[in-house]
């Protein structure tokens, strides 16, 4: 069991170092390959991506495994009743990910999978950043960085006024954590204590320019929540088995925010997007751009 | 005025459970006896604006009525962001307590002079904007602000400002109070220039001139009907603000009465030019080297009601 988890931390550590040096990360090398699971979920994204012809990609993909093990095993929620008081929170302050979330609320049935094919269309509610005033189990309208932490803390702060049960769970990405609200936040989170309240940090090491230590390094990441009074925990992110275990996990110290850093992929399930800053937004996808992804991934 | 309102909030908290308040580093002892009441529902955060806007928009998501309290300047630009997405877009009811509205923080400089807090406000869908003549008017304020379906942004003057209402009808949000009724020129306040148009008034109306004088409290929603009606049967409107030329009630205003095509022949904004204030002292020498003054108000009308005559 020990020697498993050091064989996983220090797979980890390399998988970082090889991202932190801008090499483009081999697929499947430090993390197992995809279930056919998490490959249906990336072909929803697709279909997602062509409807609107373009999206987050790279951001969307690394987010995947994170997302379908909390809607699947981890969140409590009523898709009939998304305002349900008793559900937990989860807010998506990296927006541009949202593309992920669209796909796992519409299998959940929070609203019809057709919507999908309409993002960024016009009539439809799904747009290039989640407006939780238009879709169904949208906690909060994101997709200008640096805002979800605080809302979050926000409702967690109310949950314990009520001394509800329900819980907070805010996902940021990396690059994220280069805005001042968010160590704001972290200060504030835990100054208050808040044990309802979970970060999770898809940690893909990229942002939109390059690696996220060339661009502004964050490390020593890890440290700098625990600094901020945060019980942390680190998992592979694209790992469902582990990503289950550090949710059970919660909360991981005892009148303390937690935060879960995981490390991901940036594009995971495409080989050439992986790690490719190109592929942190693309435009003009067709048909045969699309067919493409589709097949890349069923054969990764 | 700002112990009036502060005060209040914890009166509307005893009343109601769904109230909080929200403090960014305030003085020593604000709310000391919320804070002991009811510690639940006082938070007194740090010099964190944004996290601190953002978490008002988490509370009054989940129900809460929030009312937040810190210097207008920190709210209006540093955390403009947070108020225009967290909680205006939200929709959600935030009450924006700002002290220090226009010229008020005189001695500390431009970094705290909020000379631009109803055009960054206005801008914003769903903003209701409120700036009290005195405690008085915020006295009526802060009941109807408790089931108020927006968020307010609350524009606090100096403290310790006359009672300057007298006379003048209940308020209600959204709704102007008209003071005295006219037909030659109407002076249109909000905040404290109330104080300053009265005795402007009050010399133009002795003079023979029938002038009157409308107040509105709320800068938005604008009171359309009542400026409309008004400005029609007048000759000349004069708006009067401590608050910038640009974006205020002024422009406000003067967008009405051109989209509406009313036709008053002269009109006046009477603020803040386009400028960064650039003297210190006192609230009273801003607006004296500004010539927001009584003086400038009773001018100004003579000078547009000649115009209209010629």
């Amino acid at each position: 069991m020990i020697s498993s988890a050091r064989a996983r931390n220090a797979s980890l550590q390399q998988m970082t170092q090889a991202a932190l040096k801008g090499e483009i990360v081999p697929s499947g090398l430090e993390q197992g390959p995809l279930d056919q699971r998490s490959k249906e979920l990336r072909k929803q994204c697709v279909r997602c991506l062509l409807g609107g012809s373009r999206g987050h990609v790279g951001s969307t993909f690394s987010l995947i495994e994170i997302l379908r093990v909390l809607y699947d095993d981890v969140l409590k929620y009523d898709p009939a009743n998304p305002s349900w008081e008793e559900r937990d929170r989860f807010i998506l302050s990296k927006g541009h990910g949202c593309i992920a979330l669209y796909v796992l609320l519409a299998e959940k049935g929070f609203f019809p999978d057709a919507e999908l094919d309409k993002f960024c269309h016009p009539d439809g509610i799904l747009g290039g950043h989640p407006d939780h005033v238009k879709v169904p189990g949208i906690e909060a309208s994101t997709g200008s960085l640096g805002h979800g932490l605080s809302i979050g803390i926000g409702r967690a702060l109310a949950g314990r006024v009520r001394r509800a049960d329900w819980r907070v769970f805010v996902t940021l990405g990396d690059g994220e954590c280069n805005e001042g609200s968010i160590w704001e936040g972290a200060l504030a989170a835990g100054n208050h204590g808040l044990e309802n309240l979970t970060v999770i940090i898809d940690n893909n090491k990229r942002q939109s320019y390059g690696s996220t230590d060339e661009v502004l390094d964050l490390e020593p990441f890890a440290d700098k929540w625990r600094a901020f009074g945060f019980g942390v925990h680190e998992v592979d992110g694209h790992d469902t088995d582990a990503l289950r275990d550090a949710f059970a996990r919660l909360p991981y110290e005892k009148d303390r925010p937690s935060a879960l850093i995981c490390h991901t992929v940036k594009g995971k399930g495409i080989p050439e997007a992986e790690g490719n800053n190109k592929w942190h937004h693309i435009r003009a996808i067709d048909e045969a751009k699309a067919q493409a992804m589709i097949d890349a991934i069923e054969a990764y | 005025m700002r112990k009036t309102c502060i005060d209040m909030v914890h009166e509307l908290a005893k009343q109601d459970d769904r109230v909080v308040f929200v403090g960014s580093d305030l003085g020593v002892g604000t709310l000391d006896e919320m804070r002991w009441e009811l510690p639940d529902r006082f938070f007194m955060e740090g010099v964190s604006e944004a996290n601190m806007i953002g978490m008002c928009a988490g509370l009054a998501t989940e129900g809460h009525i929030v009312y937040t309290n810190t210097i207008a300047t920190f709210i209006v630009r540093r955390a403009y962001e947070q108020v225009c997405l967290d909680v205006g877009h939200a929709d959600l009811p935030v009450r924006f307590i700002c002290n220090g509205g226009g010229l008020v923080y005189a001695p500390l400089g431009p970094t705290h002079e909020a000379i631009d807090d109803f055009a960054l406000m206005r801008a914003i869908p769903n903003m209701t904007i409120f700036a009290a003549a005195d405690a008085e008017e915020m006295r009526e304020f802060m009941p109807q602000s408790l089931d108020w379906p927006h968020p307010v942004y609350i524009r606090l003057a100096k403290g310790h400002d006359p009672i300057v209402t007298q006379g003048l009808p209940p308020f209600e949000i959204g709704k102007a109070r008209p003071l005295v009724e006219g037909t030659d020129a109407l002076i249109i306040t909000t905040g404290i220039t109330l104080r300053i148009a009265r005795p402007a008034l009050d010399e133009l109306r002795a003079e023979g001139l029938d002038v009157g004088l409308l107040h509105l409290p709320t800068v938005k929603p604008l009171d359309r009907d009542a400026i409309l009606s008004r400005a029609s049967k007048n000759r000349a409107v004069v708006v009067v603000e401590e608050h910038s030329v640009i974006g205020g009630l002024g422009s406000a205003v003067a967008s009405l009465l051109l989209e509406e095509l009313v036709s008053p022949p002269s009109f006046r904004m009477i603020g803040i030019p386009d400028q960064f204030p650039d003297i210190y002292g006192s609230q009273a020498d801003q607006l004296a080297r500004f010539e927001i003054t009584s003086e400038r108000v009773a001018t100004e009308v003579r000078s547009l009601l000649r115009r209209a005559a010629a």
